[in-house]
Protein backbone atom coordinates (compact mmCIF):
# COMPACT_ATOMS: atom_id res chain seq x y z
CA UNK A 1 0.00 0.00 0.00
CA UNK A 2 1.31 3.44 -0.93
CA UNK A 3 1.91 6.22 1.54
CA UNK A 4 -0.71 8.95 1.30
CA UNK A 5 -1.51 12.23 3.05
CA UNK A 6 -4.64 13.14 5.04
CA UNK A 7 -5.64 15.58 2.28
CA UNK A 8 -5.26 12.84 -0.32
CA UNK A 9 -7.56 10.36 1.40
CA UNK A 10 -10.09 13.16 2.03
CA UNK A 11 -10.14 14.11 -1.64
CA UNK A 12 -10.25 10.50 -2.83
CA UNK A 13 -13.04 9.57 -0.40
CA UNK A 14 -15.02 12.60 -1.60
CA UNK A 15 -14.51 11.65 -5.25
CA UNK A 16 -15.84 8.13 -4.58
CA UNK A 17 -19.13 9.66 -3.40
CA UNK A 18 -19.72 10.93 -6.95
CA UNK A 19 -19.79 7.45 -8.49
CA UNK A 20 -23.11 7.11 -10.30
CA UNK A 21 -23.90 10.83 -10.28
CA UNK A 22 -24.80 12.44 -13.61
CA UNK A 23 -23.93 16.02 -12.73
CA UNK A 24 -22.17 17.96 -9.98
CA UNK A 25 -22.31 21.65 -9.09
CA UNK A 26 -18.74 22.30 -8.02
CA UNK A 27 -17.35 24.80 -5.51
CA UNK A 28 -13.72 25.89 -5.92
CA UNK A 29 -10.86 24.47 -3.84
CA UNK A 30 -11.11 20.97 -2.32
CA UNK A 31 -14.52 20.24 -3.94
CA UNK A 32 -13.15 21.06 -7.38
CA UNK A 33 -10.18 18.72 -6.93
CA UNK A 34 -12.49 15.89 -5.78
CA UNK A 35 -14.97 16.44 -8.62
CA UNK A 36 -12.23 16.51 -11.24
CA UNK A 37 -10.73 13.35 -9.78
CA UNK A 38 -14.14 11.68 -9.93
CA UNK A 39 -14.49 12.61 -13.60
CA UNK A 40 -11.10 11.09 -14.36
CA UNK A 41 -11.79 7.89 -12.39
CA UNK A 42 -15.03 7.00 -10.59
CA UNK A 43 -17.55 8.88 -12.74
CA UNK A 44 -16.12 9.32 -16.24
CA UNK A 45 -19.29 10.83 -17.72
CA UNK A 46 -19.81 13.26 -14.83
CA UNK A 47 -21.07 16.66 -15.98
CA UNK A 48 -19.17 19.34 -14.05
CA UNK A 49 -21.12 22.55 -13.55
CA UNK A 50 -19.48 25.73 -12.24
CA UNK A 51 -21.34 28.85 -11.13
CA UNK A 52 -19.61 30.89 -13.83
CA UNK A 53 -22.16 29.28 -16.19
CA UNK A 54 -19.93 26.56 -17.59
CA UNK A 55 -21.85 23.30 -18.00
CA UNK A 56 -20.01 20.09 -18.88
CA UNK A 57 -16.53 21.54 -18.35
CA UNK A 58 -13.73 19.03 -19.05
CA UNK A 59 -10.62 20.76 -17.73
CA UNK A 60 -7.28 19.04 -18.39
CA UNK A 61 -5.80 20.81 -15.36
CA UNK A 62 -7.35 21.98 -12.09
CA UNK A 63 -9.12 25.31 -12.61
CA UNK A 64 -7.65 28.19 -10.60
CA UNK A 65 -11.03 29.84 -10.14
CA UNK A 66 -14.67 29.11 -10.97
CA UNK A 67 -14.28 31.46 -13.94
CA UNK A 68 -11.09 29.92 -15.33
CA UNK A 69 -10.91 30.19 -19.12
CA UNK A 70 -10.16 26.45 -19.29
CA UNK A 71 -13.69 25.74 -17.99
CA UNK A 72 -15.32 27.85 -20.72
CA UNK A 73 -13.09 26.43 -23.48
CA UNK A 74 -13.93 22.83 -22.58
CA UNK A 75 -17.63 23.24 -21.64
CA UNK A 76 -20.59 21.83 -23.57
CA UNK A 77 -22.35 25.15 -23.11
CA UNK A 78 -21.59 28.48 -21.43
CA UNK A 79 -24.50 30.52 -20.09
CA UNK A 80 -25.03 33.63 -17.98
CA UNK A 81 -25.01 33.73 -14.18
CA UNK A 82 -28.78 34.42 -13.82
CA UNK A 83 -29.41 31.47 -16.13
CA UNK A 84 -27.18 29.00 -14.27
CA UNK A 85 -28.90 29.76 -10.98
CA UNK A 86 -32.49 30.26 -12.20
CA UNK A 87 -32.86 27.67 -14.96
CA UNK A 88 -30.36 25.00 -13.93
CA UNK A 89 -29.66 24.99 -10.19
CA UNK A 90 -33.00 26.19 -8.76
CA UNK A 91 -35.20 23.51 -10.43
CA UNK A 92 -32.91 20.75 -9.10
CA UNK A 93 -31.41 19.74 -12.46
CA UNK A 94 -27.92 19.23 -10.99
CA UNK A 95 -27.73 15.93 -9.04
CA UNK A 96 -25.09 16.77 -6.48
CA UNK A 97 -23.63 19.92 -4.99
CA UNK A 98 -20.11 19.70 -3.60
CA UNK A 99 -19.11 22.35 -1.07
CA UNK A 100 -16.44 23.36 1.40
CA UNK A 101 -16.69 25.81 4.33
CA UNK A 102 -14.76 27.54 7.12
CA UNK A 103 -17.06 26.24 9.87
CA UNK A 104 -19.64 23.46 10.14
CA UNK A 105 -21.98 22.52 13.00
CA UNK A 106 -23.54 19.18 14.04
CA UNK A 107 -26.46 19.69 11.64
CA UNK A 108 -24.10 20.42 8.72
CA UNK A 109 -24.98 24.11 8.57
CA UNK A 110 -22.05 26.08 7.12
CA UNK A 111 -20.34 29.39 7.78
CA UNK A 112 -18.29 31.12 5.08
CA UNK A 113 -19.06 34.71 6.14
CA UNK A 114 -17.33 35.84 9.37
CA UNK A 115 -15.37 34.64 12.37
CA UNK A 116 -16.61 36.76 15.29
CA UNK A 117 -19.56 39.13 15.07
CA UNK A 118 -21.02 40.23 11.75
CA UNK A 119 -20.71 43.95 12.46
CA UNK A 120 -17.16 43.79 13.80
CA UNK A 121 -15.69 40.48 12.64
CA UNK A 122 -12.36 39.15 13.79
CA UNK A 123 -11.95 37.63 10.34
CA UNK A 124 -14.04 38.67 7.39
CA UNK A 125 -14.44 35.65 5.06
CA UNK A 126 -15.57 35.84 1.40
CA UNK A 127 -19.29 35.22 2.06
CA UNK A 128 -22.03 33.14 0.51
CA UNK A 129 -21.28 32.89 -3.22
CA UNK A 130 -23.43 30.10 -4.62
CA UNK A 131 -23.34 27.79 -1.58
CA UNK A 132 -26.75 28.46 0.06
CA UNK A 133 -28.72 27.72 -3.11
CA UNK A 134 -26.50 24.76 -4.04
CA UNK A 135 -27.15 23.18 -0.63
CA UNK A 136 -30.86 23.95 -0.89
CA UNK A 137 -31.65 22.96 -4.47
CA UNK A 138 -29.41 20.04 -5.40
CA UNK A 139 -31.05 16.65 -4.70
CA UNK A 140 -28.07 15.92 -2.45
CA UNK A 141 -24.96 17.71 -1.21
CA UNK A 142 -21.46 16.53 -0.30
CA UNK A 143 -19.32 18.59 2.06
CA UNK A 144 -15.56 18.27 2.11
CA UNK A 145 -13.41 20.19 4.61
CA UNK A 146 -10.42 19.81 6.92
CA UNK A 147 -11.37 19.06 10.51
CA UNK A 148 -10.33 20.75 13.76
CA UNK A 149 -12.04 22.28 16.79
CA UNK A 150 -11.91 25.60 14.91
CA UNK A 151 -13.80 24.24 11.88
CA UNK A 152 -16.14 21.66 13.49
CA UNK A 153 -17.85 23.97 15.98
CA UNK A 154 -20.66 23.73 18.52
CA UNK A 155 -22.13 27.03 17.35
CA UNK A 156 -21.49 28.79 14.05
CA UNK A 157 -20.49 32.45 14.19
CA UNK A 158 -22.81 32.98 11.20
CA UNK A 159 -25.14 30.63 9.37
CA UNK A 160 -24.40 31.24 5.70
CA UNK A 161 -25.75 27.96 4.35
CA UNK A 162 -28.40 25.65 5.77
CA UNK A 163 -27.64 21.94 5.96
CA UNK A 164 -30.26 20.46 8.29
CA UNK A 165 -31.08 23.68 10.19
CA UNK A 166 -31.99 22.77 13.76
CA UNK A 167 -32.54 19.09 12.93
CA UNK A 168 -35.41 16.84 11.85
CA UNK A 169 -38.04 18.52 9.69
CA UNK A 170 -36.17 21.80 9.30
CA UNK A 171 -35.52 21.50 5.57
CA UNK A 172 -39.14 20.90 4.68
CA UNK A 173 -40.29 23.73 7.00
CA UNK A 174 -37.87 26.03 5.15
CA UNK A 175 -39.13 24.87 1.74
CA UNK A 176 -35.87 23.29 0.63
CA UNK A 177 -36.38 20.82 -2.20
CA UNK A 178 -33.10 18.85 -1.98
CA UNK A 179 -32.24 16.17 0.59
CA UNK A 180 -29.30 18.18 1.98
CA UNK A 181 -25.78 17.10 2.97
CA UNK A 182 -25.87 13.30 2.78
CA UNK A 183 -22.18 13.02 3.59
CA UNK A 184 -19.39 15.06 5.15
CA UNK A 185 -15.81 14.06 4.44
CA UNK A 186 -12.92 15.41 6.49
CA UNK A 187 -9.23 14.60 6.58
CA UNK A 188 -9.98 12.26 9.53
CA UNK A 189 -13.21 10.49 8.72
CA UNK A 190 -16.64 10.33 7.10
CA UNK A 191 -19.91 11.52 8.67
CA UNK A 192 -23.51 10.93 7.60
CA UNK A 193 -26.77 12.34 8.98
CA UNK A 194 -28.56 10.19 11.53
CA UNK A 195 -31.85 9.15 9.87
CA UNK A 196 -33.92 10.37 12.86
CA UNK A 197 -32.04 13.33 14.35
CA UNK A 198 -30.17 14.49 11.22
CA UNK A 199 -27.10 15.06 13.36
CA UNK A 200 -23.87 14.33 11.47
CA UNK A 201 -22.64 11.01 12.84
CA UNK A 202 -19.20 9.46 12.46
CA UNK A 203 -19.57 6.44 10.18
CA UNK A 204 -16.00 5.79 8.95
CA UNK A 205 -12.48 6.39 10.18
CA UNK A 206 -9.73 7.09 7.69
CA UNK A 207 -6.83 4.63 8.09
CA UNK A 208 -4.74 5.64 11.10
CA UNK A 209 -7.39 7.90 12.69
CA UNK A 210 -9.06 6.95 15.98
CA UNK A 211 -12.40 7.92 17.49
CA UNK A 212 -10.46 9.80 20.17
CA UNK A 213 -8.55 11.81 17.52
CA UNK A 214 -11.83 12.72 15.88
CA UNK A 215 -13.59 13.63 19.14
CA UNK A 216 -10.63 15.85 19.97
CA UNK A 217 -11.06 17.63 16.65
CA UNK A 218 -14.82 18.14 17.05
CA UNK A 219 -16.40 21.05 18.92
CA UNK A 220 -19.58 19.18 19.88
CA UNK A 221 -20.34 15.90 21.64
CA UNK A 222 -19.92 13.69 18.60
CA UNK A 223 -22.32 10.85 17.83
CA UNK A 224 -20.57 7.70 16.60
CA UNK A 225 -22.30 5.06 14.47
CA UNK A 226 -22.67 1.54 15.86
CA UNK A 227 -21.50 0.28 12.46
CA UNK A 228 -18.28 2.24 12.34
CA UNK A 229 -16.02 1.11 9.49
CA UNK A 230 -12.58 2.03 8.17
CA UNK A 231 -12.36 4.04 4.95
CA UNK A 232 -10.85 1.97 2.18
CA UNK A 233 -7.25 3.10 1.73
CA UNK A 234 -6.54 4.89 -1.57
CA UNK A 235 -5.59 2.53 -4.38
CA UNK A 236 -2.43 3.13 -6.39
CA UNK A 237 -4.64 4.10 -9.31
CA UNK A 238 -6.53 6.69 -7.26
CA UNK A 239 -3.32 8.21 -5.95
CA UNK A 240 -1.79 8.25 -9.41
CA UNK A 241 -4.79 10.06 -10.91
CA UNK A 242 -4.94 12.60 -8.07
CA UNK A 243 -1.22 13.34 -8.24
CA UNK A 244 -1.36 13.65 -12.01
CA UNK A 245 -4.13 16.26 -11.67
CA UNK A 246 -1.93 18.31 -9.35
CA UNK A 247 1.20 17.87 -11.49
CA UNK A 248 -0.63 18.88 -14.68
CA UNK A 249 -1.93 21.97 -12.94
CA UNK A 250 1.46 23.04 -11.72
CA UNK A 251 3.06 22.40 -15.10
CA UNK A 252 0.39 24.37 -16.97
CA UNK A 253 0.32 27.17 -14.45
CA UNK A 254 4.00 27.85 -15.08
CA UNK A 255 3.70 27.71 -18.90
CA UNK B 1 -26.34 55.95 -29.98
CA UNK B 2 -23.26 55.13 -27.96
CA UNK B 3 -20.61 57.83 -28.09
CA UNK B 4 -16.94 56.92 -28.51
CA UNK B 5 -14.88 58.60 -25.79
CA UNK B 6 -11.51 58.21 -24.18
CA UNK B 7 -11.73 56.25 -20.93
CA UNK B 8 -10.65 59.36 -19.03
CA UNK B 9 -13.43 61.40 -20.53
CA UNK B 10 -16.04 58.63 -20.14
CA UNK B 11 -15.31 58.33 -16.40
CA UNK B 12 -15.12 62.11 -15.95
CA UNK B 13 -18.50 62.55 -17.65
CA UNK B 14 -20.49 59.59 -16.41
CA UNK B 15 -19.16 58.56 -12.97
CA UNK B 16 -19.93 61.02 -10.19
CA UNK B 17 -19.20 61.14 -6.47
CA UNK B 18 -21.95 59.31 -4.58
CA UNK B 19 -23.05 57.19 -7.56
CA UNK B 20 -24.07 53.54 -7.45
CA UNK B 21 -21.48 52.01 -9.76
CA UNK B 22 -21.64 48.39 -10.96
CA UNK B 23 -18.40 46.99 -12.40
CA UNK B 24 -19.29 43.58 -13.78
CA UNK B 25 -17.48 40.62 -15.32
CA UNK B 26 -17.45 37.20 -13.61
CA UNK B 27 -13.71 36.46 -13.24
CA UNK B 28 -13.55 37.03 -17.02
CA UNK B 29 -13.64 40.53 -18.63
CA UNK B 30 -13.27 42.52 -15.40
CA UNK B 31 -13.11 46.27 -16.20
CA UNK B 32 -9.83 46.97 -14.38
CA UNK B 33 -8.71 49.92 -16.52
CA UNK B 34 -11.99 51.73 -15.84
CA UNK B 35 -11.68 50.98 -12.10
CA UNK B 36 -8.16 52.40 -12.13
CA UNK B 37 -9.40 55.51 -13.90
CA UNK B 38 -11.99 55.97 -11.12
CA UNK B 39 -9.15 55.73 -8.58
CA UNK B 40 -7.09 58.28 -10.53
CA UNK B 41 -10.01 60.68 -10.72
CA UNK B 42 -10.44 60.26 -6.95
CA UNK B 43 -14.16 59.60 -6.93
CA UNK B 44 -15.62 59.35 -3.43
CA UNK B 45 -18.67 57.91 -1.59
CA UNK B 46 -19.40 55.39 -4.32
CA UNK B 47 -21.65 52.39 -3.78
CA UNK B 48 -19.75 49.67 -5.62
CA UNK B 49 -21.68 46.69 -6.97
CA UNK B 50 -20.03 43.43 -8.06
CA UNK B 51 -21.00 39.78 -7.49
CA UNK B 52 -17.31 39.02 -6.92
CA UNK B 53 -15.53 42.22 -5.80
CA UNK B 54 -12.20 40.70 -6.90
CA UNK B 55 -9.02 42.79 -6.94
CA UNK B 56 -10.68 45.74 -8.64
CA UNK B 57 -13.01 46.49 -5.70
CA UNK B 58 -10.18 45.74 -3.26
CA UNK B 59 -8.17 48.47 -4.98
CA UNK B 60 -11.09 50.94 -5.07
CA UNK B 61 -11.92 50.27 -1.40
CA UNK B 62 -8.29 50.70 -0.31
CA UNK B 63 -8.08 53.93 -2.32
CA UNK B 64 -11.02 55.32 -0.35
CA UNK B 65 -13.48 55.52 -3.27
CA UNK B 66 -16.24 53.39 -1.71
CA UNK B 67 -18.80 54.09 1.01
CA UNK B 68 -20.71 50.86 0.46
CA UNK B 69 -20.21 47.49 -1.22
CA UNK B 70 -23.01 45.38 -2.72
CA UNK B 71 -21.61 41.89 -3.33
CA UNK B 72 -22.02 38.13 -2.99
CA UNK B 73 -18.50 36.60 -2.75
CA UNK B 74 -15.53 38.72 -1.66
CA UNK B 75 -12.35 36.67 -2.03
CA UNK B 76 -9.23 36.69 -4.22
CA UNK B 77 -10.24 33.86 -6.60
CA UNK B 78 -7.87 30.91 -6.35
CA UNK B 79 -5.62 32.79 -3.88
CA UNK B 80 -7.40 33.73 -0.64
CA UNK B 81 -8.51 36.96 1.04
CA UNK B 82 -9.08 40.45 -0.26
CA UNK B 83 -6.97 42.29 2.30
CA UNK B 84 -8.12 45.86 1.60
CA UNK B 85 -11.76 44.74 1.80
CA UNK B 86 -11.00 42.91 5.05
CA UNK B 87 -9.14 45.90 6.51
CA UNK B 88 -12.12 48.15 5.72
CA UNK B 89 -14.64 45.74 7.31
CA UNK B 90 -12.46 44.67 10.25
CA UNK B 91 -10.76 48.01 11.06
CA UNK B 92 -12.58 50.79 9.16
CA UNK B 93 -9.44 51.53 7.09
CA UNK B 94 -9.30 53.87 5.26
CA UNK B 95 -12.86 54.38 6.52
CA UNK B 96 -15.97 52.34 7.35
CA UNK B 97 -17.52 50.27 4.59
CA UNK B 98 -21.24 49.50 4.62
CA UNK B 99 -22.13 46.03 3.30
CA UNK B 100 -25.17 44.92 1.31
CA UNK B 101 -24.44 41.23 1.08
CA UNK B 102 -26.19 38.54 -0.94
CA UNK B 103 -25.80 35.12 -2.47
CA UNK B 104 -24.83 34.99 -6.16
CA UNK B 105 -28.37 33.96 -7.08
CA UNK B 106 -29.84 36.79 -5.00
CA UNK B 107 -27.65 39.53 -6.43
CA UNK B 108 -27.95 38.22 -10.00
CA UNK B 109 -31.73 38.35 -9.59
CA UNK B 110 -31.57 41.93 -8.28
CA UNK B 111 -30.01 42.83 -11.64
CA UNK B 112 -32.64 40.76 -13.48
CA UNK B 113 -35.42 42.71 -11.74
CA UNK B 114 -33.64 45.98 -12.48
CA UNK B 115 -33.24 45.07 -16.14
CA UNK B 116 -36.90 43.97 -16.31
CA UNK B 117 -38.30 47.19 -14.91
CA UNK B 118 -39.79 45.31 -11.96
CA UNK B 119 -39.50 46.34 -8.29
CA UNK B 120 -38.24 42.95 -7.11
CA UNK B 121 -37.35 39.43 -8.18
CA UNK B 122 -38.51 36.12 -6.73
CA UNK B 123 -36.31 33.13 -6.03
CA UNK B 124 -36.10 30.12 -3.72
CA UNK B 125 -33.28 31.23 -1.44
CA UNK B 126 -32.11 32.61 1.90
CA UNK B 127 -34.55 30.59 4.07
CA UNK B 128 -33.01 29.79 7.44
CA UNK B 129 -29.76 31.69 6.80
CA UNK B 130 -28.30 34.67 8.67
CA UNK B 131 -27.68 36.44 5.35
CA UNK B 132 -31.27 37.74 5.13
CA UNK B 133 -31.24 38.88 8.76
CA UNK B 134 -28.46 41.37 7.98
CA UNK B 135 -29.87 42.78 4.76
CA UNK B 136 -32.86 45.06 4.16
CA UNK B 137 -32.97 44.31 0.41
CA UNK B 138 -34.02 40.70 1.13
CA UNK B 139 -37.61 39.89 2.17
CA UNK B 140 -40.14 37.12 1.63
CA UNK B 141 -43.21 36.96 -0.56
CA UNK B 142 -46.07 34.46 -0.72
CA UNK B 143 -46.88 32.95 -4.10
CA UNK B 144 -50.47 33.98 -4.98
CA UNK B 145 -51.00 30.70 -6.81
CA UNK B 146 -49.45 28.01 -4.61
CA UNK B 147 -49.03 29.75 -1.26
CA UNK B 148 -45.31 28.89 -1.18
CA UNK B 149 -43.21 31.42 0.72
CA UNK B 150 -40.28 32.55 -1.43
CA UNK B 151 -37.49 35.08 -1.18
CA UNK B 152 -37.91 38.52 -2.71
CA UNK B 153 -34.92 40.70 -3.52
CA UNK B 154 -35.17 44.40 -4.32
CA UNK B 155 -34.40 45.50 -7.88
CA UNK B 156 -30.99 47.04 -8.37
CA UNK B 157 -30.68 49.94 -10.80
CA UNK B 158 -27.13 51.34 -10.79
CA UNK B 159 -26.49 54.94 -11.81
CA UNK B 160 -23.80 53.56 -14.07
CA UNK B 161 -22.65 50.07 -15.05
CA UNK B 162 -19.16 49.57 -16.42
CA UNK B 163 -18.13 46.43 -18.30
CA UNK B 164 -15.30 45.30 -20.59
CA UNK B 165 -16.10 43.49 -23.86
CA UNK B 166 -14.15 41.94 -26.69
CA UNK B 167 -15.55 44.05 -29.53
CA UNK B 168 -17.57 47.05 -30.59
CA UNK B 169 -18.40 47.82 -34.20
CA UNK B 170 -18.13 51.32 -35.65
CA UNK B 171 -21.82 51.94 -34.99
CA UNK B 172 -21.26 51.25 -31.28
CA UNK B 173 -22.85 47.82 -30.99
CA UNK B 174 -21.08 45.68 -28.38
CA UNK B 175 -20.24 41.96 -28.41
CA UNK B 176 -18.85 39.82 -25.66
CA UNK B 177 -18.55 36.07 -25.39
CA UNK B 178 -17.17 33.28 -23.21
CA UNK B 179 -18.20 33.59 -19.57
CA UNK B 180 -20.76 36.40 -19.74
CA UNK B 181 -21.72 36.68 -16.05
CA UNK B 182 -24.38 39.33 -15.40
CA UNK B 183 -23.07 41.89 -17.87
CA UNK B 184 -26.18 42.10 -20.02
CA UNK B 185 -28.52 42.42 -17.03
CA UNK B 186 -26.31 44.94 -15.23
CA UNK B 187 -26.11 47.20 -18.31
CA UNK B 188 -29.85 46.98 -18.98
CA UNK B 189 -30.57 47.74 -15.29
CA UNK B 190 -28.41 50.89 -15.24
CA UNK B 191 -29.23 54.50 -16.07
CA UNK B 192 -25.90 54.90 -17.90
CA UNK B 193 -23.28 52.46 -19.14
CA UNK B 194 -19.64 52.56 -20.12
CA UNK B 195 -18.12 49.72 -22.13
CA UNK B 196 -14.37 49.40 -22.65
CA UNK B 197 -13.45 47.13 -25.57
CA UNK B 198 -10.46 45.16 -26.76
CA UNK B 199 -11.06 45.98 -30.40
CA UNK B 200 -13.21 48.12 -32.68
CA UNK B 201 -14.19 46.24 -35.82
CA UNK B 202 -15.90 47.26 -39.06
CA UNK B 203 -18.66 44.73 -38.55
CA UNK B 204 -19.39 41.52 -36.65
CA UNK B 205 -18.77 38.71 -39.11
CA UNK B 206 -19.16 35.43 -37.32
CA UNK B 207 -22.46 34.10 -36.11
CA UNK B 208 -21.62 32.85 -32.63
CA UNK B 209 -24.37 33.44 -30.15
CA UNK B 210 -22.52 36.17 -28.31
CA UNK B 211 -24.15 38.75 -26.07
CA UNK B 212 -24.95 41.82 -28.12
CA UNK B 213 -25.73 45.17 -26.58
CA UNK B 214 -27.14 47.39 -29.32
CA UNK B 215 -25.55 50.79 -29.72
CA UNK B 216 -28.65 52.67 -28.58
CA UNK B 217 -28.63 51.00 -25.15
CA UNK B 218 -24.97 51.84 -24.42
CA UNK B 219 -23.95 55.32 -23.26
CA UNK B 220 -20.22 55.40 -23.98
CA UNK B 221 -17.57 53.14 -25.50
CA UNK B 222 -13.84 53.50 -24.95
CA UNK B 223 -11.23 51.57 -26.92
CA UNK B 224 -8.96 50.11 -24.21
CA UNK B 225 -7.02 47.03 -25.39
CA UNK B 226 -5.99 45.03 -22.34
CA UNK B 227 -8.54 46.97 -20.26
CA UNK B 228 -9.43 43.84 -18.27
CA UNK B 229 -5.83 43.02 -17.28
CA UNK B 230 -4.96 41.15 -15.00
CA UNK B 231 -8.22 39.25 -15.65
CA UNK B 232 -8.68 38.02 -19.21
CA UNK B 233 -10.65 38.40 -22.41
CA UNK B 234 -11.39 35.07 -24.12
CA UNK B 235 -9.67 34.89 -27.54
CA UNK B 236 -7.58 37.99 -26.70
CA UNK B 237 -5.64 37.38 -23.48
CA UNK B 238 -4.94 35.00 -20.58
CA UNK B 239 -5.45 35.74 -16.88
CA UNK B 240 -2.23 36.87 -15.19
CA UNK B 241 -2.37 34.56 -12.18
CA UNK B 242 0.96 35.90 -10.91
CA UNK B 243 -0.63 39.34 -10.48
CA UNK B 244 -3.42 37.81 -8.39
CA UNK B 245 -0.84 36.06 -6.21
CA UNK B 246 1.38 39.13 -5.98
CA UNK B 247 -1.65 41.19 -4.89
CA UNK B 248 -1.99 38.94 -1.83
CA UNK B 249 1.37 40.20 -0.54
CA UNK B 250 1.13 43.73 -1.85
CA UNK B 251 -2.31 44.42 -0.40
CA UNK B 252 -1.61 42.90 3.03
CA UNK B 253 0.33 45.91 4.29
CA UNK B 254 -1.20 49.41 4.33
CA UNK B 255 2.09 51.17 3.59
CA UNK B 256 2.97 48.88 0.68
CA UNK B 257 -0.53 49.38 -0.68
CA UNK B 258 -0.27 53.16 -0.34
CA UNK B 259 3.05 53.11 -2.21
CA UNK B 260 1.34 51.12 -4.96
CA UNK B 261 -1.48 53.65 -5.03
CA UNK B 262 0.91 56.58 -5.24
CA UNK B 263 3.26 55.20 -7.88
CA UNK B 264 1.14 52.81 -9.92
CA UNK B 265 -2.16 54.69 -9.84
CA UNK B 266 -1.73 58.41 -9.18
CA UNK B 267 1.53 58.63 -11.12
CA UNK B 268 -0.42 57.19 -14.07
CA UNK B 269 1.87 54.17 -14.29
CA UNK B 270 0.90 50.67 -15.28
CA UNK B 271 -0.37 48.57 -12.39
CA UNK B 272 2.29 46.34 -10.78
Amino acid sequence: MSVFSADEIMTIAASRELAGARSCFVGIGLPSVAANLARSLHAPGLVLVYESGTIGAKPTRLPLSIGDGELARTADVVISVPEIFNYWLQPGRIDVGMLGAAQIDRFANLNTTVIGSYDRPKVRLPGAGGAPEIASACPRAIIVMRQSKKTFVDKLDFRTTVGFGDGAGARSRLGMPGAGPRVLISDLGIFRPDPKTFEMTLTALHPGATVTDIRDATGWDLAVSGDLVETLAPSDEELEHLRRLHTNSMAKATD
Amino acid sequence: MAEFLTLKSAVATYVHDGDVVALEGFTHLIPFAAGHEIIRQRRRDLTLVRLTPDLICDQLIGAGCARKLVFSWGGNPGVGSLHRFRDAVEHDWPHALELDEHTHAGLANRFVAGASGLPFAVLRAYAGTDVAAHNSSIASVTCPFSGEVLAAVAALNPDVTIIHAQQADRAGNVRLWGITGVQKESVLAATRSIVTVEEIVDDFRDDRNAVVLPSWIVTAIAHVPGGCYPSYAADYSERDNDYYEAWDDLSRDRQVFEDWLEHQMYDQGRAL
